[in-house]
């Protein structure tokens, strides 16, 4: 559904994104990820038909965004990194105002709004000031605004930002809730808003991507599937010394020691958890669990966008 | 309904539920009153019509004034808190956007003008000026006022702050209006292209005497068109950046 080859963007003599490529089949939820300033607002807004490359291609549904914006705009609905809110309208008659400003049939728009409104729990203020809502409750209605007209691409920019923490849920579970009606591309710098409710993940850093796929895949590209966590019964010197015998095995490291039980974490070229099992069943030490040690995205993304991160 | 009509009926409820178009309104209003009894009613006795003329004189001049503070907040309102992304998003050509801009400011700017018609009625009333010189100067009216408020779109299309907005536009109106004085330090054939370029010397005049001419409605129009057109290229060239 979207095509992206070679995008790339300056402001200036600056490059916001050099040389981005990827594509997204329809009905996916992608995940943008990157840091502030990696060149994840730069990248929706050109998917969004707000800004023009300067140069790269970029197609959705077929649709060029430099010769066919019009065509392309009909089938998205975009939140900015800011909710385009008017503030001296209340919450139904903005989103009827966007419903018509999108093409809804003139007839058809108060359904719709009531639809999106249920949708994203609005109905209660619809007839607020949009001046005099909360945080949580604007950003709500960036999303409805960009649902509105039922778009066949749905592009949030940072819907989460600025949101407390049941606030955060809410939004993630509205967004799993349009899984499979639109296909979604959602950015963050937080992982685990996105971790959850994506199919893919694309890590963007200094304007490029230096990664793509799912959480596991991202986990293995980063180097961490060879680490191994075992739970033993009793001291760990007996065991350390066993493993470190292992030949693949790098080092131990005894994470946690209480109630007779000590949680190791080691770190081996490869899954070798058969390996490792067998050796400790041999110097006779009680293996009570065996297990990939499951690394926290957040540290996946730091090793991939950090310093020593490695370009794809 | 067309992009540009649903933009302008949103515009023009903006104006009147924030209170700054009440509070522009409201002061203008009452400036003119003081100028009305100050440089119409106070400059002894005279004929209607010489009345009727120089209340239409002042009425341009607080019009050039005016234009630009109605439309400063515009396009520069909707850059600086990023509404501006749900127009460029949306399936709505540039031109839709600045047509519509207008029309909502056009549109309150008539109702403020219409809102000084007690005053020519006071002097229709009391003295003997004829409908078709009232109706001659309000058309002047509107049209120098279409012009104004098309450089004020073209101002807040430049920048993200009202404030800035409104100083452009009061210098592109200022520039035209003072060709006339270049006009009067060059030879011709320049001269006489700077005395038709000009907003007021030159087109404003016959309007406030009740005479109408083709060449002065044609001069107004084509302001509007030109200030309107470029403001549509600013837009589509934002997106480059």
């Amino acid at each position: 559904m979207i095509r992206v080859e070679g995008l790339t963007k300056y402001y200036g003599a600056h490059a916001a994104i050099r040389d981005l490529s990827f594509q997204i089949e329809r009905g996916e939820v992608i995940g943008f990820l990157g840091l502030n300033g990696a060149g994840k607002s730069t990248t929706l807004k050109v998917l969004g038909c707000v800004l023009l490359p300067t140069s790269g291609r970029v197609t959705i549904d077929g649709f060029d965004v430099v010769t066919d914006p019009h065509e392309i705009r009909k089938r998205i609905g975009f939140l900015p990194d800011a909710p385009p809110l008017y503030d001296e309208m209340t919450v139904g008659e903005y989103l009827a105002f966007v419903a018509e400003l999108r093409g809804v049939p003139h007839d058809h728009v108060g359904q719709r709004v009531r639809e999106v409104e249920d949708q994203t729990a609005l109905r209660e203020v619809d007839g607020d000031v949009i001046a005099s809502l909360s945080h949580g409750y604007r950003q709500r209605v960036g999303v409805a605004q960009a649902l509105v007209h039922k778009p066949a691409l749905v592009i949030l920019d940072e819907p989460s930002s600025g949101l407390d923490p049941r606030q955060i849920i809410e939004m993630r579970a509205l967004i799993r809730k349009l899984k499979g009606e639109h296909t979604i591309l959602v950015s963050s710098h937080i992982l685990a808003e996105l971790s959850e409710v994506c199919d893919r993940l694309l890590v963007i850093d200094q304007g490029q991507i230096v990664a793509q796929g799912t959480e596991a895949e991202l986990a293995r590209r980063a180097g961490t599937e060879g680490n191994i966590e075992v739970e033993i019964r009793g001291p760990p010197a007996h065991a350390r010394e066993a493993l470190l015998a292992v030949k693949g095995v790098n080092s131990t490291l005894v994470v946690k020691e209480e109630g007779g039980t000590t949680l190791l974490r080691i770190e081996a070229s490869g899954d070798m958890r058969p390996e490792i099992a067998r050796a400790l069943v041999k110097a006779n030490v009680d293996l009570l669990r065996i297990d990939r040690a499951t690394e926290k995205l957040e540290a996946v993304f730091l090793r991939l966008t950090g310093p020593k991160g490695q370009p794809s | 309904m067309s992009a540009a009509l649903l933009i302008a009926r949103r515009e023009f409820a903006a104006y009147l539920r924030t209170w700054l178009g009440y509070l522009i309104t409201a002061g203008v209003l009452a400036v003119w009153g003081v100028m009305f009894n100050a440089f119409v009613l106070g400059r002894g006795p005279l004929r209607s019509s010489e009345v009727l003329g120089s209340f239409f004189w002042v009425t341009s001049g607080l019009i050039m004034v005016v234009a630009p503070l109605f439309s400063m907040r515009l396009l520069a309102e909707e850059r600086n808190t990023g509404t501006i992304h749900l127009l460029y998003s949306s399936p709505v050509r540039d031109g839709e956007i600045i047509l519509g801009k207008f029309l909502a400011c056009y549109g309150f700017f008539a109702l403020f003008v219409l809102s000084t018609l007690y005053m020519p009625a006071l002097i229709f009333v009391n003295g003997k000026v004829s409908l078709g010189h009232i109706a001659a100067g309000y058309l002047g009216l509107m049209l120098i006022g279409a012009a104004s408020v098309a450089l004020g779109v073209l101002a807040s299309s430049l920048t993200k702050s009202q404030v800035v907005s409104a100083i452009l536009a009061g210098c592109f109106i200022a520039l035209l209006v003072l060709c006339w004085t270049l006009a009067r330090v060059t030879e011709r054939p320049l001269s006489d292209v700077f005395n038709s370029l000009a907003l007021w010397n030159e087109h404003f005049p016959p309007f406030q005497h009740g005479v109408v001419h083709l060449r002065d409605v044609v001069y107004y129009l084509a302001v509007t068109y030109v200030a309107l057109f470029a403001s549509t290229r600013v837009l589509e060239a934002r997106r480059w950046r």
